[in-house]
């Protein structure tokens, strides 16, 4: 079971890897005929051509590349002929960090609203809690993004709108930047972890056991921690990283209305400029952190139940 | 345009099997009384919008992209909301937004259904290498994730409204697929759909009048919700500078042209903002209360 959904996983990043190399085939003329522009030669491009390997065979190329990338070449941008490893470096580092640091303030949130909301159902809090989340479910990141910059940023001078860090930003000084897109990011994902979280608590308070534990006389709280969360782990941790998943890429917007060095940023600037190498190693980033993390939620789901692990 | 309008007429339609001697119009008027709050509300949303992106030429006040004023003009009684970054009335440019971002946005939606609700009724229908195949197609382009392989797709083939609305179609018809598939599978084992096959009925016919009725409910709900993602997906890239280009008058692309007046605690920004927020909270308040009547459930998932 284990193995197989492993295995499945990497077919799939396989997958994922071969689609986005293909994409770039698909193009009418070819990377160096983009890069030398229309008036060029017909020799010059031939010549450059060849530099970049461009006249062997598709497999072969994609070998190539795919190795460079396992090797952390991914290449040379054609708008500003940088090294691609050299510009993804900080930002990539730059997106994990405001994504954890989303995480960290989104999780435990999630988690208490959830549990509140699924033991006190039906109640004026749980109505009004159900429309709010879906409301902000319903709302574009950039919304709620320059709502609190409006708020929080220019009327009550809090927080900076702008989250321009750079590597050499001081630790406390990066926290207070980074506050507002985190909160953004936030906002956008609580909603849903907290949906799920109350589904799945909701669920659990059905079945029989904790009807039996709660004629026996157990305090409510009791109840919760000590019968329902044990069995209600497996599902909650699938919704925690769906929903990190699903923040790595929500993170575009907010990294541009914030101006973030991040890498959504840069996958954005280089899709305006067309630096289809740039495009191709950011999109691979994203595409492979989105599939190793539903990787890492049903391998979780998978050991986190013994049923699953011992299948008939 | 007309199609958001009968998503909730067809909703309130559905669900009691209607009294042969009461019409439609009354059980879905009857159904509607019943409704909660949020529910009238997300339909008065709605209305409002169809009628404002139809009749956009007469109520705006200025042509789509005429130049009246100087730039980032303040509200004023000329230019009741402002001028945008061209010196173009925002009053007039939302009222549009309605018509451009909406329409594509519904045109786009339509474009996943036919294709996913298509391939997915086949793929249970036929089962087999059939749905292998498909289901193996989808499960490739859904593991990446849409926003990101849109903007990819966008680079190779360039930012034009018809790429937008064929690329955001095609990667939003992945998830019809699964949900047509799974409800029609659930459809096909039943025995009508086996006579049906014996008396020789062919594809389209099963599809037509043995499938497609008993999975309405289900996709009704789902275009409602995937009308939203979609709704979002074209207005964050156009909000990026990716989606609908000017000069047509878009939410997203709005948002991002006005932006550098929100630093001066201008609240102008925020209004196409809110058009797209108020317009899928509409839809979902709506989505969520007809999904409660159809499912018959009081607690569902």
């Amino acid at each position: 079971m284990l193995l197989q959904r492993l295995s499945l996983g990497l077919i799939t990043l396989f997958v994922v890897s071969l689609i986005i190399f293909l994409g770039v085939s698909l193009l009418p003329g070819d990377a160096a005929q983009a890069m030398l522009g229309q008036s060029a030669t017909p020799e010059t491009v031939a010549a450059l051509r060849k530099q970049m390997g461009l006249d062997q065979p598709g497999y072969i190329r994609y070998f190539t590349w795919l190795g460079g990338i396992l090797q952390g070449d991914f290449g040379v941008s054609i708008s500003n002929k940088r090294e691609i490893a050299e510009l993804l470096g900080t930002r990539f580092s730059n997106t994990i960090f405001l994504a954890v640091f989303a995480a960290i303030i989104a999780v435990p949130l999630a988690l208490a609203l959830g549990i509140m909301a699924a033991l006190h159902r039906n109640s004026i809090y749980d109505r009004s809690v159900n429309v709010i989340t879906l409301s902000s479910i319903s709302t574009p990141e950039f919304f709620v993004a320059y709502i609190l910059i409006l708020f929080i940023s220019v009327k009550a001078g809090w927080f900076p709108s702008l989250a321009n860090v750079s590597p050499d930003t001081p630790f406390v000084e990066r926290l207070s930047k980074c506050f507002l897109p985190a909160l953004t990011l936030t906002l956008v994902v609580v909603a849903h972890m907290m949906r799920m979280t109350r589904a799945a608590i909701i669920n659990l308070l059905a079945s029989p056991y904790i009807e039996m534990a709660a004629l026996k006389g157990i305090r409510k709280l009791r109840i919760i921690t000590r019968h329902a969360l044990p069995n209600a782990w497996a599902p909650i941790i699938n919704v925690i990283v769906l929903n990190l998943a699903y923040l790595i890429v929500g993170v575009v917007v907010v990294e541009v209305v914030f101006v973030y060095p991040g890498l959504g940023q840069l996958l954005v600037d280089s899709v305006q400029r067309r630096d289809l190498p740039v495009v191709q190693a950011c999109c691979l980033i994203f595409a492979a952190t989105y599939v190793l993390l539903n990787l890492t939620a049903d391998i979780l789901s998978i050991l986190t139940n013994p049923r699953l692990l011992h299948p008939k | 345009m007309t199609d958001t309008k009968s998503n909730p007429e067809s909703a309130d339609a559905m669900p009691p099997p209607p009294r042969r001697n009461e019409s439609q119009v009354t059980v879905a008027l009857r159904e509607l009384r019943k409704a909660p709050l949020s529910a009238k509300i997300g339909l008065l949303i709605i209305v409002t919008y169809i009628f404002v992106a139809i009749f956009a030429p007469a109520i705006a006040p200025y042509g789509e992209s005429e130049i009246v004023g100087p730039q980032f003009d303040l509200w004023s009684d000329t230019n009741l909301l402002g001028t945008d970054h061209l010196g173009r009335d925002m009053l007039t440019r939302l009222i549009y937004g309605a018509r451009n971002t909406v329409g594509i946005a519904l045109i786009t939606t339509l474009l996943a259904f036919v294709l996913g609700g298509t391939c997915g009724i086949l793929a249970a229908v036929f089962s087999g290498w059939i749905d292998q195949l498909l289901s193996r197609v989808v499960d490739v382009l859904m593991a990446i994730p849409s926003l990101i392989f849109a903007m990819l797709l966008l680079t190779i083939f360039g930012t034009s409204i018809v790429n937008l609305v064929l690329i955001i179609g095609i990667l939003d018809s992945t998830r019809v697929f699964r949900i047509a598939r799974a409800v029609s599978l659930n459809v096909v084992v039943m025995d009508f759909i086996e006579s049906a096959r014996l008396r020789g009925e062919g594809f389209a016919w099963i599809t037509m009048r043995e499938v497609l009725p008993n999975i309405m409910p289900p996709l009704v709900a789902e275009f409602g919700l995937r009308f939203c993602f979609v709704f979002l997906t074209i207005s964050a890239l156009s909000f990026l500078g990716l989606g609908i280009q000017p000069p047509t008058a878009d939410w997203g692309s709005m948002v991002r042209d006005t932006s550098t007046l929100i630093t001066y605690g201008d609240i102008t920004p925020l209004l196409p903002a809110a058009a797209i927020a108020i317009l899928t909270i509409g839809v979902n308040f709506v989505v969520d209360w007809f999904l409660h009547k159809t499912s018959g459930l009081k607690e569902e998932h």
